[in-house]
């Protein structure tokens, strides 16, 4: 959007207010936005100097050493990355399928009538509290989850060797189901606007040829929309990896590497949310390095969904606040 | 290019009536397709109606009037494209040799791989190469044989002018394609199929002149392999191209109907209808 | 590459028809009935989605709903065993800290949008891009950013430091929404004023803001809503408190806090505090997207 400058004619008065000159305003909006990446710089700047106290005394190696252990001066955060990890997997493996169809449903399935209310219910869900899925999470769904989907998953799956240990509700799988309901709403709601803005010419021209419903979305809606969607993906993880209450609450907060999918866990942000307030000196650097660590992955993240989401860039879901 | 007069392969045993009938070689110039009485509402209000006629095997027939006469939504019954939408019916019969189209047997996934449509504006498949758009019609018919998609291919690019200028480049993207490139895959793409019948909806309209010159070039070789129906709003264009014309024009009702069907040359040089010799003679759009 | 066979029948073109028929026939149900199961599969999904989404709203609607009374809107919040109690400081806390934060992040954010609106290169562009990132990022880290900048050097949990990082989590958004909105008012407003003579500064003012209003309302809107229900850099920031505080540079309690802290305790009433917070929660941020959605469409029609 080139504009061509206007002559500046001094700070005339017009209609008794006073104008503003072209360069003092251009001067301002420059400042405020030197003013956000100030801010920026400070917010990483800040992290890595608190953080630093701990590299120096506890060299590189401490972020994937595997005990947590401040008592004993041992800072290894390898059990909060994994956590973080595999939390945001289970959650990934049931939100990527169940978003995918539960979109395709909302943009080609549903009668036309009701597309348009649904998928702003789907968006207004989106704005709800993680606190409040944590919540639910920890009242409603952690009895539920001991009581009949764990005993039933280990019957079903117990011979991979996942699904050993105790039944006790709060763990990784239930932080995993959380993040799942958390982040579906966000997925389907920029899964189902990407799948929708495929030209309608392709959708027919494959009807024309003699492929089935089935194969008219599979052939050429979806990878119409692959990169969009691969965005929306790409985004939901970033939730995901970052979500810090809503996981503190059902994770159960051991800091040991888990060794079933029902084990409790911990994550990197719910170790620091839970330590935060005690901790000093090292311990407290070292909450900070975990902090770093974590806002390089989900920097990493979200860098690359924006990336994927710019390049089939529409108004809607994607482009305002995603959260 | 084949001669449709040859004998005809003799019928092969264990196939179906359905089958011996796409076998069929059918003298030039017999009935492939019967249109009787058809109508097409939308919410009960009609678009077009009571059109009858007979498309003819090898011949080119253009649906011809001026724009809101129903020839796009005519066009479109013929492969059942107005199942999507909830509102349209479909009334009266059209047949494809024996089959009748619309009747609770015959399949519309299936319908469509005999009868083929290209579309006003091209549209090749974005995510696909050159090659995978041509064979993209074969694959949805559950055609998995390398040997026979390749087959297809070849012959459908040769007969669409795309072969020498796309052999070398088969797995490049379609979108490296100029518009009339495009719209030659769109063809091609079509006529892998091997349909019967080809439905083209003013497949120039988007295209400049040169490009249109060839592609009319082209509908004007395919005809022997094809039979077509195009729908033109381009007077000089059914002229040049089609054997047959069916004219229709919006009535008061603002449903388009058929006001006359009969060979090119005499509907335009003497129409039987005051209505066409307007017409033709240019005096409404 | 394949080349034309030539056997008896003669004719390749019918002979492939013949082959492609007979595989499209053959293949008809297998086909049919995939697209059918794989479709139903979507359905099945559908349904597998929103029964835990509709779960969610209606158990803190069941459940938040007894909590709803006179007390728990004017009382402060008693610790686990002392009956009674309500969550008034709470609400006072997000409001103020809420106020203080939309006060700093809106104008700035707004200048920020038309600054990317109106310019297209590069440091715009990256500018752009982090805006985007940041709106992404853990929030946790903001809150650590907040306890840095702020508790660490006052020396104590305040409402401002929680308001600071509210703040920083609500300004990408609002600069992105206004970006949008600003950018979405027809050229031609923009250029007719440009070319009557109006400075940049007033073209802006006049023209632009006010016909890109109703998108830079949802956007501001919308970042309210999600500002309020932020609760991990609440966490590190303003501590709690258990009485009423309106001075914010002084701890303070906030609704998402009290669902937090109340969610792990063994007590029935602090868990039924939680629920009651919750519904309220959802209901004020409910209200404003939907409110948000709403007056857009009120204002768009009125400028037709």
């Amino acid at each position: 959007m080139t504009t061509t400058e206007t002559p500046r004619l001094g700070t005339a008065k017009r209609g008794g207010r006073l104008a503003v000159p072209n360069g003092a305003y251009r001067g301002l909006l420059a400042a405020v936005a030197v003013i956000f990446v100030g801010l920026v710089l400070w917010f990483v700047i800040s992290i890595i100097v608190q953080a630093k106290p701990a590299f120096s005394t506890l060299g590189f190696s401490w972020i994937v050493q595997k005990t947590w252990d401040p008592t004993h001066h041992k800072y290894g955060l390898l059990p909060f990355i994994l956590g973080t990890i595999e939390t945001t997997a289970i959650a990934l493996v049931l939100a990527v399928p169940i978003g995918l169809g539960t979109a395709l449903a909302l943009a080609y399935l549903v009668p036309h009538r009701l597309r348009a209310s649904l998928g702003t219910a789907v968006e207004l869900l989106a704005a709800v509290p993680s606190v409040v899925y944590g919540l639910w999470g920890l009242i409603v769904l952690a009895p539920l989850c001991r009581d009949y989907l764990e005993p039933f998953l280990t019957s079903v799956f117990g011979w991979t060797g996942l699904f050993n240990g105790p039944n006790q509700g709060v763990g990784l799988l239930l932080a995993g189901i959380i993040l799942f309901v958390m982040v579906l709403p966000t997925m389907v709601a920029i899964s189902r606007d990407v799948l929708a803005v495929v030209p309608n010419e392709q959708v027919e021209g494959a009807m024309a040829l003699g492929a089935t419903r089935w194969q008219v979305l599979r052939k050429v809606v979806i990878p119409g929309a692959r990169t969009g969607l691969l965005g929306g993906f790409t985004l939901a993880t970033g939730r995901a990896l970052g979500e810090t209450v809503a996981v503190a609450l059902v994770i159960g907060n051991t800091p040991f590497i888990a060794h079933s999918i029902k084990s409790p866990a911990a994550t990197l942000p719910s170790l620091i949310v839970n330590n935060f307030g005690e901790a000093t000196g090292t311990e407290l650097s070292a909450l900070f390095g975990a902090g770093l660590v974590l806002l390089v992955i989900g920097v990493a993240v979200n860098a690359t969904a924006r990336a994927l989401v710019r390049s089939t860039a529409r108004g809607g879901a994607a482009s305002v606040a995603v959260a | 290019m084949i001669d449709p007069t040859a004998v005809p392969p003799t019928a092969h045993k264990g196939i179906d009536l359905n089958t011996a009938e796409v076998l069929m070689d059918r003298p030039v110039g017999e009935p492939i397709m019967r249109l009787d009485d058809v109508t097409v509402s939308f919410a009960g209000r009609n678009a077009v109606r009571g059109v009858t006629f007979d498309v003819h095997q090898g011949e080119i027939t253009a649906l011809i009037g001026p724009s809101g006469s129903g020839k796009t939504t005519l066009l479109r019954a013929l492969n059942r494209m107005h199942d999507t939408v909830r509102t349209a019916s479909v009334t009266g019969s059209v047949k494809l040799g024996s089959t009748d189209l619309y009747a609770g047997t015959t399949d519309a996934t299936l319908l469509r791989s005999r009868v083929g449509m290209v579309f006003q504006r091209p549209n090749p498949f974005p995510t696909m190469s050159i090659y995978e758009n041509t064979v993209a019609g074969l694959k949805f018919n559950g055609v998995r044989k390398k040997a026979l998609l390749d087959e297809a291919a070849e012959s459908a690019l040769i007969a669409a002018a795309l072969w020498d200028s796309a052999r070398d480049r088969l797995k490049a993207h379609a979108s490296t394609l100029s518009g009339g490139e495009q719209q030659r895959l769109c063809i091609a793409r079509a006529l892998a199929v091997e349909p019967e019948v080809l439905l083209m909806d003013e497949p120039t309209s988007a295209l400049d002149p040169i490009a249109t010159k060839r592609i009319e070039e082209l509908i004007g070789e395919l005809k022997h392999r094809v039979t077509i129906i195009i729908v033109t709003h381009n007077m000089q264009q059914a002229m040049r191209v089609s054997d047959r014309c069916a004219f229709l024009l919006m009535g008061e009702d603002k449903a388009g109907e058929l006001i006359e069907f009969g060979p090119t040359a005499k509907l335009f040089s003497e129409p039987t209808d005051p209505r066409t010799l307007d017409y033709v003679n240019g005096r409404f759009g | 590459m394949t080349t034309l066979t030539f056997e008896a029948p003669a004719d390749p073109i019918l002979e492939r028809r013949r082959q492609i028929q007979g595989v499209a026939q053959a293949s008809l149900n297998r086909r049919k009935t995939y697209s059918k199961i794989a479709i139903g599969v979507c359905w099945a999904f559908l349904a597998v989605a929103i029964v835990p989404l509709v779960g969610v709203v209606a158990y803190v609607l069941i459940k938040g709903l007894p909590a709803w009374n006179a007390d728990f809107f004017t009382q402060v919040t008693e610790p686990e065993g002392i009956p009674g109690g309500g969550v008034w400081n709470a609400i006072v806390g997000t409001a103020v800290i809420g106020a203080i934060a939309t006060a700093a992040a809106v104008p700035i954010g707004l200048l920020c949008g038309l600054f990317l609106a109106e310019s297209d290169g590069r440091i715009a562009g990256a500018i752009r891009f982090t805006a985007d990132v940041m709106t992404g990022v853990p929030s946790i880290t903001i809150g650590i950013f907040g306890y840095i900048a702020i508790v660490s050097h006052t020396k104590q949990f305040s409402g401002l430091a929680g308001a600071f990082a509210i703040g920083i989590i609500m300004l990408p958004v609002i600069m992105r929404a206004g970006e949008t909105a600003i950018r979405g008012v027809p050229f031609h407003l923009n250029e007719a004023a440009l070319a009557l003579g109006a400075r940049r500064a007033t073209v802006a003012r006049r023209v632009v803001v006010p016909a890109a209003m109703p998108g830079i309302i949802t956007g501001v809107l919308l970042a309210v809503a999600r500002g309020l229900g932020e609760t991990a850099p609440l966490l590190l920031t303003i501590f709690g408190n258990q009485y009423l505080q309106w001075n914010p540079t002084k701890p303070m309690e906030a609704l998402p806090l009290v669902i937090y802290n109340n969610s792990s305790q063994p007590y029935a009433d602090l868990i039924q505090v939680a629920w009651g917070a919750a519904l309220l929660l959802v209901v004020v941020v409910l209200a404003l997207s939907i409110g948000s959605r709403v007056l857009a469409a009120v204002l768009q029609r009125e400028k037709r």
